[in-house]
């Protein structure tokens, strides 16, 4: 069942919808963990990509977003590559401390986080992989929260 | 259509019809801030035929409830499924919002 799939999306953040549903109709075969494919790794792959256009390549629509989407038996993993020059994801603020609840934004890399099994980013902080295992057992949506 | 205003005596109760996500958020936005400049202080966004929301999404409901609150007014969020009401709970704007189980919980008392 593995499966491979490249993604160059334009930085427009209407192609977002469109992507996300394209990789999930790749991702069916993994029926019995519909749920954690439908929320878990549609809101990670979501966000990742809303990052890569709004702050990675910071709107600009001369720029493209890479994805790399791997299905296997035991778990999905993601790829989400811009073209800016890289971020410090470990400044963003913890979203849920009372100070910050009634802020409109900050909240994309603590939900990746959440419902992700793991998260990487790379050196440069342009490129970010996402990984949801797919085992008997592994956390679904409430387990895997780690607010 | 992704959003649907209605009015329920002096409540406007707005249906969010598949997503609320990046790509639509500002559009949520300005149907609210007509409404507001329009006199309009109470508000029900209604969630029951809603799939998915992203933080973009959650982020403009953070910011809207903020501007209605400073006008005096109050925004409630009503029928939100099991995956939604997950991400609330997960960052926490379970306590930023009144959550009600239904529209008619929603706009009881409001």
């Amino acid at each position: 069942m593995d499966q491979e799939l490249i993604l160059e999306l334009p930085n427009d953040i209407h192609s977002i919808e469109h992507a996300v549903e394209y990789v999930m109709e790749h991702c069916s075969g993994c029926c019995a963990y519909a749920r954690k494919l439908n929320l878990n790794f549609r809101v990670g792959l979501s966000e990742a990509l809303s990052n890569a256009m709004l702050y990675g390549n910071n709107r600009d629509p001369g720029k493209r977003v890479r994805v790399e989407v791997t299905v296997r038996e035991e778990q999905v993993t993601a790829r989400v590559t811009d073209q800016g020059s890289g971020f410090d994801h470990t400044l963003v603020p913890d979203p849920t401390l009372p100070g910050n609840r009634s802020k409109p934004g900050g909240r994309g890399i603590f939900l990746m986080k959440s419902l992700m099994d793991e998260v990487q980013f790379n050196e440069e902080g342009n490129s970010v992989t996402l990984i949801l295992r797919l085992e008997e057992g592994s956390p679904d949506l409430a387990g895997g929260a780690s607010a | 259509m992704a959003f649907q205003v209605s009015k329920s005596g002096d409540v406007t109760v707005i249906d969010v019809e598949g997503q609320l996500i990046v790509g639509n958020r500002q559009e949520l936005k300005q149907k609210v801030l007509d409404e507001l400049e329009g006199g309009e202080r109470k508000f029900v966004v209604d969630f029951s035929s809603t799939g998915y929301i992203d933080s973009s999404g959650l982020g403009v409901l953070v910011s809207l409830s903020k501007k209605i609150r400073e006008q005096g007014g109050e925004l409630r969020i009503a029928s939100l499924n099991e995956d939604l009401r997950t991400l609330f709970e997960l960052t926490k704007l379970d306590t930023l919002f009144k959550i009600a189980d239904s529209r008619d919980e929603a706009l009881t008392g409001l």
